[in-house]
């Protein structure tokens, strides 16, 4: 068994003023089997954990992701609408089912790149807000995009590394770094990452946080790459705080310059 | 005497008057953790599934949590 990523006590990361140590939220869709995926969120040291709301299979009731998920902080999603009607329903059918006032409000505007569709996300965003939702959106890495969606009321924003199970990476990381520098509140990066040194470079952006499911789920060993992932966020993180020497177009020798042999 | 509904998109006839009595018939637990109903687009509570009838045509979507990302 692989130790699991300990987190730091001093250095929490807020939403909606909750405190989580964690700064890696993990999806429970597409692992090998449930052992593997509950092994996985242990080894990564994950606080927050997302879900789907679907339709119950009228032939059967399995057993609840609830029940299975216990301890964790769930983050229902409203995967899949692409209205903001379908989304603001399925949020509050969440809500009714899980007894939480969080969302991850995702509004798809394209099949083909899982783009969101800006006008309808902002339209549920805004109508969830009001109804007393925690919203943290799935959005573009767009800055303008990004500050609206704060500007409504949302708790954090989560801008796209890149294509929706990609493992890209973060695509766009001067569009990340404005967001960040622009950002009102937590900024976590959703989606795209594919595998540590890419969840490394979001934090070094100064993300609060990463927020990813395929590149641990389908990994060869999913158990040992989410804690791969745990463990690059806490890098990545430690490395923004420290504040990274700028880039240079040419060398700079570390030694001393003076008292050379020969000189 | 049956009533033709809409439940989580497919068109059937049943013979529950409310809310509960579709999930009893549906087979649906009632104190099951994670489910939650929406009528004709808006969320009923689980304290309303037995106070809360049904009409002909009437719209249904019985959901809880799956794995998601």
């Amino acid at each position: 068994m692989l130790m699991k990523v300990e987190n730091p006590n001093g250095d929490p990361m807020e939403i909606a003023g909750v405190p989580f140590n964690s700064r890696l939220m993990l999806g429970t869709a597409g692992y090998p089997n449930r052992q593997v995926m509950l092994d996985a969120i242990e080894a990564g040291g994950a606080e927050i954990v997302t879900v789907s709301i679907r339709r119950i299979s009228l032939e059967s009731y399995a057993e609840s992701m609830t029940d299975v998920l216990k301890g964790k902080h769930l983050l229902p999603n409203t995967s899949g609408c692409a209205t903001a009607r379908d989304a603001v329903l399925t949020a509050q059918l969440a809500r009714e089912a899980l007894e939480t006032n969080w969302v991850k409000l995702e509004v798809i505007g394209d099949r083909e790149t899982l783009y969101p569709d800006v006008e309808e996300l902002l339209k549920a965003a805004e109508e969830l807000v009001k109804d007393g939702f925690i919203v943290l959106p799935y959005a573009n890495d767009d800055p303008v995009t990004c500050r609206k969606l704060a500007d409504v009321g949302c708790a954090a924003v989560m801008p796209m590394g890149s294509f929706i199970g990609s493992g890209l990476g973060v695509a766009n990381p001067a569009a990340m770094a404005r967001i960040v520098a622009e950002a009102t509140v937590p900024i976590i990066c959703d989606a795209g990452l594919g595998t540590a040194s890419d969840a490394a470079v979001a934090m070094e952006l100064g993300c609060d946080g990463v927020l990813l499911n395929t590149a641990v789920a389908k990994a060869l060993d999913p158990v040992r790459m989410a804690r791969a992932m745990g463990l690059a966020v806490q890098s990545g993180r430690e490395a923004r705080l420290a504040g990274r020497i700028p880039k240079l177009e040419r060398a700079e020798p570390s030694s001393p310059q003076l008292g050379l042999i020969g000189g | 005497m049956t009533q033709a509904l809409t439940i989580n998109g497919e068109n059937r006839e049943t013979a529950a008057e409310t809310v509960a009595d579709l999930l009893k018939e549906e087979n649906v637990p009632l104190e099951a953790k994670g489910v939650a109903v929406a009528l004709n687009g808006s969320v009923v509570r689980r304290a309303d599934w037995s106070a809360t009838p049904l009409h002909a045509g009437d719209s249904i979507e019985i959901v809880k949590p799956f794995s998601g990302g």
